[in-house]
């Protein structure tokens, strides 16, 4: 089940009383050992008894299909002693309470959810069951501690009473401080299988997106956007749209005009009859040859060191190194629910509801639209039909409050038509990387490497990146796995007038497709086996041996295979979880098919074991995006790419088995969701060179000559 | 006003001739189960049926349907979508979900004219379909699970 509010903070604190009743706990709780978030918030969580039994739990990440409503519910549940399958889930509003400890936001992204909730949900849990048990214990007079509970009651001998029926005198009860959690060994929800809680109502079509929103006097909105980014309107005629069937309204919002009618389709068709001037700005002749001579140019630059350790360059002037240069390519995220949101603004407010990962920033973009404060901006989130990292930007909730103003107190839903949302997309920054290294030994003796791409988080979160470092920039970099003496890892930040944004795994997969397809080459060049040649140099690094060793093992790993088949490996640590792939393929120099994916993932403490499996397959489907043969491209200031026809995702016959093993070797949760996704591109891409001896060192592999079957 | 023969009634739309039967079925009459994914039959993710035949609706015009019966997911009955229904909730089949009435639609379709596909069958039948998840895997596993039920049942 799910629900949506809308209340602040303190409105919710008051709302149990309004509802008559029961006991509504709102904690603030420090973060766990980490340093306060840069807005100076920690992190809420939230739940309700009420007294008709329900227990609720205002979700603070949203469901964009990672599964946060079920596996958030399941911590929750398990230390509050109710069904998980009865928790009914209230996403939550825009609320500095919902804040995400890791990131500083209220946001859903960076496979953050359940490490951040991990010990935050449990103790809610925790506390609320012993208020509920006090209540009981008081009723009954009897020491609380002879009490247990179990399925939403509380239990004394053969007595029992509901946590509904105890909702009133809980609520009156001392909120306790430290309440010891569970022990791992009496968990009886977590690491067991679960259906997911949206799952029933997702096969059944009965789930509500941000763009199935109905409101009474709805109307639709379609826009014409500059087909340059950060272009505008110079001047244009509405006349004809104007007299079109079903239109109420034309207007400039700027970045584009919009056709604002009864229906959709009557917007969408009248787009036609616009005739507009634009401004193109400043990106006119952007194309993706100066794109990449831009990064080409950058690459002197000494950015800067995220890692470093020995002298490389004493190495590397005792002996040449081997040298590589790789490159990706930019990739649009294409959620299959296009871009949409509908608004409302009135003199009570504006209203947004709207599928997004970051209400905050939907907030203060429709209150700028809207010329209002923030806290006039009521956000309504949705189901989210696909994420990635997309709806981290909201710039089409500032959209449609722009275009909901010139219809004031109406609700106007604007409809972003599959060719914009590819073409005016926020776009995997196109990245260059230089490899040098040397091998003494049978071991990487030296590694230099420099990452020279554009910053997602200077563009979004200004201020954010210090002395060179993006945080996000540097992930697969700063927490390289290997034992290597001498290293030298760089970041270059260079912008090249692409809008670009995050997209799911962000610099994992540009970092680990670089460095594991040279680790690989330095594996050949030293004659070694790539699976041998990496755990030699983990020693240190045991879960990380763990993945790398069982994953060889379970895909049947060998340097000798039948002709015409191939192995490629693949490891890292990523979000806190340790990854190896091996890719097995077959084919030949002109033609590979993809036979086998096999992973091996410790995420320390497995939440949701099913889910995890399924975001492990989805994400290296997802995976197959980055490797495979997708790319967005610009001329002439244009995305040349419009909808699945040129920009394609894997249909089903094109994905090979995947199979997952899960260790858990840690003591509390990795990060899931983005996982999948960074090791397929150098595993597949090592497969190949092993198979047909060809290196391709630029994303899409496609583009190195290969046909994938 | 055209008359429109959906989900086992018969109504009356006020929509212009070449409006596709997608924005028909979610702006006019409500029914938001059938989803806007492409504009161009390129993703599956608005599949009804006209006469029992899969037809992505974003490129089916209001006029073109004609006397043809439409299916939509919040129509869609009897034992074969309820046994595809429970191997999708068997199987754990959606993750964002977006795409997965469509998803539904076809598989229903497929066991409807081959209660025992092979996995070349459903690559086939569901080539039209994409899912951006990646759910693809657990959609195979879940079709020979419900021809599995269905074989039980018959």
């Amino acid at each position: 089940m799910s629900a949506n509010i809308h209340l602040s903070r303190r409105q919710f604190l008051q709302a149990g009383a309004l509802l008559g009743g029961g006991l509504v706990l709102g904690f603030r709780w420090a973060p766990a050992g980490a340093a306060p978030a840069a807005s100076g918030f920690t992190a809420n969580a939230w739940i309700a008894v009420r007294p008709d039994g329900r227990v609720q739990l205002v979700c603070p990440r949203n469901e964009m299909g990672q599964d946060v409503h079920t596996s958030l519910s399941m911590l929750l549940a398990e230390e509050l002693g109710v069904d998980p399958r009865t928790v009914e889930v209230v996403q939550a509003p825009a609320d500095p309470a919902y804040v995400n400890g890791m990131l500083g936001a209220q946001i859903t992204g960076g496979s953050t959810s359940v490490r951040d909730s991990w010990i935050k949900l449990r103790q809610a849990g925790a506390a609320a069951r012993t208020m509920l048990v006090g209540a009981a214990a008081a009723m009954w007079d009897v020491p609380a501690a002879e009490c247990t509970v179990a399925d939403g009651q509380v239990v004394h001998g053969t007595r029992t009473l509901a946590f509904g029926a105890l909702a009133d005198a809980a609520a009156k009860q001392p909120v306790p401080k430290d309440v010891p959690l569970k022990p791992r060994a009496e968990f009886r929800l977590i690491g067991r299988p679960l259906a997911r809680l949206d799952g029933a109502a997702k096969a059944r079509g009965q789930t509500v997106y941000g763009i199935d929103i109905q409101l009474p006097g709805l109307l639709h909105a379609a826009l014409l956007p500059c087909p340059v980014h950060g272009g505008k309107v110079a001047s244009f005629d509405g006349s004809a749209a104007a007299k079109r069937p079903g239109v109420r309204k034309v207007v400039s919002i700027g970045e584009g005009v919009a056709v604002i009618a009864d229906h959709w389709w009557q917007a969408q068709q009248a787009l036609a009859e616009l005739k507009v001037q634009w401004d193109e700005g400043a990106q006119a002749r952007l194309d993706n040859a100066a794109i990449y001579a831009t990064l080409e140019r950058a690459k002197e630059q000494s950015g800067a060191r995220v890692k470093q350790a020995g002298d490389v360059e004493a190495v590397f002037a005792r002996s040449k190194p081997i040298e590589a240069r790789y490159t990706s390519q930019m990739l649009a995220h294409v959620t299959m629910e296009p871009q949409n949101c509908t608004a409302r603004v009135g003199r009570d407010g504006v209203d947004v509801w709207a599928s997004n990962q970051h209400p905050q920033r939907a907030q203060a973009l429709a209150a700028q639209a809207a010329g209002v404060k923030p806290e006039r901006v009521r956000i309504h989130s949705q189901q989210i039909g696909g994420g990635f990292g997309r709806r981290l930007d909201t710039d089409y909730v500032a959209q449609a409050v722009a275009i909901a103003k010139a219809v004031p107190g109406t609700p106007v839903k604007l409809i972003w038509s599959r060719e914009d949302d590819v073409r005016h997309d926020v776009y995997r920054p196109p990245a260059l990387h230089l490899l040098r290294g040397s091998v003494q030994d049978g071991r990487v003796h030296a590694l230099a490497y420099t990452l020279v791409s554009p910053s997602i988080t200077n563009r979004m979160f200004p201020g954010v990146v210090k002395d060179g470092i993006d945080g996000f920039m540097v992930e697969g970099v700063a927490n390289l796995t290997y034992g290597i003496p001498n290293l030298d890892l760089r970041t270059v930040i260079q912008e090249v007038g692409v809008r670009v944004g995050y997209w799911r795994s962000v610099s994992n997969a540009l970092n680990a497709f670089a460095i594991e397809s040279f680790i690989d080459e330095l594996a050949h060049a030293a004659g070694a086996d790539p699976v041998a040649f990496r755990a030699a140099m983990l020693d240190a690094q045991p879960r990380q041996r763990a993945v790398l060793e069982r994953a060889a093992k379970e895909a049947g790993w060998t340097t000798k295979p039948a002709p015409g088949r191939a192995f490629g490996v693949a490891s890292m640590e990523c979000y806190d979880t340790h990854l190896a792939l091996v890719a097995e393929i077959s084919g030949d120099a002109k033609r590979v098919k993809l036979e086998r994916l096999t992973f091996a993932v410790d995420p320390g403490i497995a939440v949701h074991p099913d889910q995890i499996v399924a975001q492990l397959q989805g994400g290296a489907i997802n995976g197959l995006i980055d490797a495979l043969r997708s790319k967005i491209t610009f001329k002439d200031g244009r995305v040349e790419q419009a909808n699945f026809g040129d920009f394609p995702i894997p249909r089903i016959g094109e994905v090979p088995p995947i199979a997952v093993h899960l260790i858990e070797g840690g003591d509390k949760p990795g990060g899931i969701g983005e996982t999948g996704v960074p090791l397929v591109a150098p595993a597949i891409a090592n497969a190949v060179f092993a198979l047909t001896g060809q290196r391709i060192r630029s994303l899409p592999l496609a583009d190195g000559g290969v046909t994938f079957a | 006003m055209i008359t429109l023969q959906l989900n086992g009634k018969t109504l009356q739309v006020d929509a212009a001739p070449d409006t596709p039967l997608l924005w028909v079925l979610r702006d006019h009459l409500g029914l938001t189960g059938t989803k806007f994914g492409c504009g161009v039959a390129l993703c599956g993710a608005c599949t009804v049926y006209l006469d029992g035949q899969p037809t992505r609706a974003c490129v089916t015009p209001l006029a073109g349907v004609g006397a043809r019966k439409v299916t939509t997911i919040e129509g869609l009955d009897g034992k074969v979508a309820q046994a595809v229904q429970a191997a999708w909730d068997t199987l754990q089949v959606p993750q964002c979900g977006y795409c997965q009435s469509g998803q539904v639609m076809s598989a229903t379709a497929l066991l409807g004219a081959n209660p025992r596909p092979s996995d070349a069958d459903i690559d086939l039948a569901m080539a039209g379909n994409l899912c951006r998840c990646g759910t693809y895997l657990r959609i195979r596993a879940a079709i020979h699970e419900a021809a599995r039920r269905l074989e039980g049942l018959s």
